[in-house]
């Protein structure tokens, strides 16, 4: 029996900053929170394919596990945490753009 | 100090300007990913987690201030106002933007730098002994045979799709400070009967299958080198694996052949590529060896060192610890730690770098170097100068005296940074730092290497630390396995695995079980853990990080 499939947002670098984006229904984020949470693997495939076809947008578009923090899509691999957040060593980078 | 030719000033022009037509097309969506990532890749252009990396090569780790300054200008102007020196002895900027990329080449264009062949299966900047033509060990300086492997190497045309990366490190030293046995080619200067030569090393690496380099050729004549490692390449290059990246560098192919057989390859081959160096190259290096000639050295009374030392506790430790003895009578090699006690070792800001080229420029002749263990060197200070230059670095946060202890730690970019890697290292390195330094321990414990990787690709040299730490994956956790009593020097070793790993919780607390262990088994202050480690073997240090074990067994 194949996995169930789990809830994913499609995420990628920009091609211009090279900082880490997330898809929304329209168009991008920098934020994860804000991103579109596919629950759908059909609907999820397509919407990877429509991201990698922006290629004077984005590099390297993937799907990446997300939780539901009560509606809000959180990180579940350490990986991705770190590409929502920045670097860990000292506040520099994303957690400081953000806040 | 080499100064780019016409001929290098006019190709990197060039390269620039392809590079510049380059970016613009996959800006314009003329390019895909795929067709611009080995264009950018040959330019030294990364696309790490957060952003993209441009990794700036410094041949053989060697600056002088107006280098060094546009390094600053670089990570003032494009990146966050800093820049992170790499075991590789490069710099690293970790966030410029795509577009500002060909004006940064074009800025570091004006004092012969480049990120050329930084990346890419290519033959990757050739590093040296950091301490080169200042170390009182040495029979010669081997930057002149650096800059003559650069130079042959750089846009090699045979040499620019090779099965995977090269790496090629020199030392004029009898005591090792390039890890040239963890190189694909590792070169030691050697004299016999009053002739120069080297002792070449092939195939050794780290990455996750490490290996020793092995010699191929206990005494080359000087005069033979390039043909010979251009024999040494082009066998590698035609029988090294292409099917399988991880079993591609030449350590793999020697292992499989053997070491007598690629000998044997190599001196066929070399029958061929002597004929075709016509000694040209040995002119070329003659004209390089000008350029390397050693400053006039001054002399100058001491004691406004004897009188720092003597007053200034602060100033001797550091004095005691950052020093190096200099082949020029009343000169030491200044050693400036990056490894502040917290701080991420390796980074340097953009105050922090012209401070160190105005020091470099007023008090140390113009030079300075970048060293594998990711510190900066004066390689050329007379005594006299030392409290001056004290004095500026301790403003500048710079005066950590640790070098060689265990807060002086190698650790790669990790997780914070790099896209391969499979966890952190720098906040391991921090807190390891920290909790050390708030013990006052350090200076007691003695020289501890203490090197950490966030992968297997191990560019943290963790197979050749001391205490070797390697970050990985467990399940999606982080997970830190330890080996122990590995060692970067002429002696090199490859580290014993103790055993399972630990927790980023647990990793710190295991190390310094390790270090107690140490300070229990060792003899005397004079012991140091390597030492105390080679005498004791692993079954102490086991017995101490696994202790439910040993109760197990029992």
């Amino acid at each position: 029996m194949s996995k169930p499939f789990t809830p994913k947002v499609v995420t990628a670098n920009h091609l211009l900053a090279g900082d880490v984006i997330y898809q929304t229904a329209s168009g991008w984020t920098r934020d994860l929170a804000q991103a579109e949470v596919l629950t759908d693997e059909a609907d999820a495939d397509l919407r990877l394919i429509e991201a990698s076809q922006q290629v004077d947008v984005v590099v390297g578009a993937y799907l990446a596990d997300v939780a539901l923090d009560e509606g809000t899509p959180v990180p579940t691999h350490f990986r991705e945490t770190f590409r929502a957040t920045g670097p860990s060593n000292y506040a520099h980078g994303k957690q400081v753009e953000l806040s | 100090m080499y100064s780019y030719s016409e001929f290098d000033t006019a190709f990197l022009a060039q390269r620039n300007a392809q590079f510049r037509a380059q970016v613009e097309r996959r800006i314009a969506g003329n390019l895909t990913e795929d067709e611009f990532k080995p264009l950018r890749l040959m330019n030294g252009l990364y696309l790490q987690l957060h952003a993209y990396m441009l990794r700036v090569a410094i041949p053989y780790g060697t600056l002088d201030s107006a280098k060094m300054r546009k390094l600053a200008e670089l990570a003032e102007r494009w990146d966050k106002g800093y820049g992170h020196f790499t075991t590789r002895q490069n710099i690293q900027y970790n966030w410029p933007e795509l577009k500002d990329v060909p004006d940064m080449l074009d800025a570091l264009a004006e004092v012969g730098m480049h990120a050329i062949q930084t990346s890419g299966n290519t033959i990757r900047n050739v590093t040296a002994d950091h301490f080169a033509g200042a170390a009182a060990d040495e029979i010669a300086d081997p930057r002149p045979v650096a800059e003559l492997l650069r130079q042959w190497s750089t846009d090699h045309p045979e040499f620019q799709f090779m099965p995977r990366k090269f790496k090629i490190a020199v030392t004029g030293s009898p005591n090792d400070r390039a890890v040239t046995k963890a190189h694909d080619i590792g070169l030691r200067m050697l004299e016999r009967d009053g002739a120069r030569g080297f002792e070449v090393i092939v195939g050794g690496g780290l990455g996750r299958t490490p290996m020793i380099g092995k010699v191929i050729n206990d005494f080359l004549p000087e005069a033979d080198l390039l043909p010979y490692l251009e024999a040494v390449v082009s066998v590698w290059n035609q029988i090294g694996r292409r099917d399988n990246k991880y079993k591609a560098r030449i350590k793999i192919t020697v292992h499989e052949h053997g070491i007598d057989e690629i000998r044997r390859l190599v001196e066929e081959r070399f029958v061929e590529t002597r004929k075709t160096f016509s000694g040209v190259d040995q002119q070329m290096l003659s004209e390089i060896e000008a350029h390397f000639a050693a400053p006039a050295f001054k002399t100058a009374s001491e004691a406004s060192f004897k009188d720092a030392y003597h007053n200034d506790p602060a100033f001797r430790s550091w004095a005691d610890t950052n020093l190096t003895a200099h082949r020029a009578p009343g000169y030491k090699i200044v050693s400036i730690s990056l490894k502040k006690h917290g701080d991420t070792p390796g980074d340097a800001s953009a105050d922090q770098m012209r401070l160190m080229a105005d020091l470099a420029e007023a008090y140390g002749h113009d030079e300075l170097r970048i060293s594998h263990e990711q510190n900066v060197i004066l390689p050329h200070v007379h005594v006299s100068d030392l409290p001056a230059i004290h004095a500026r670095l301790k403003e500048a946060g710079l005066a950590t005296a640790n070098i060689g202890l265990i807060s002086d730690i190698i650790a790669c970019p990790g997780m914070d940074y790099c896209a391969l890697a499979t966890a952190r290292s720098i906040p391991i390195a921090q807190e390891i730092a920290t909790a050390f330094d708030d013990l006052k321990r350090e200076h007691d414990i003695g020289e501890l290497k203490i090197k950490i990787s966030g992968c297997i690709n191990a560019c943290g040299h963790h197979h050749v630390g001391h205490i070797g730490i390697l970050g990985l994956d467990r399940a999606g956790v982080e997970n830190y396995q330890i080996t122990l009593g590995g060692d970067h020097r002429e002696t090199a070793k490859v580290g014993d695995r103790v055993g399972p790993g630990f927790s980023a919780d647990d990793i710190v607390p295991a190390v310094e079980r390790i270090v107690d262990t140490y300070l229990d088994l060792r003899t005397s202050g004079d012991e140091a853990f390597i030492d105390t480690y080679n005498r004791t073997g692993l079954a102490p240090f086991k017995a101490a990080l696994y202790p439910e074990a040993k109760v197990a067994a029992e």
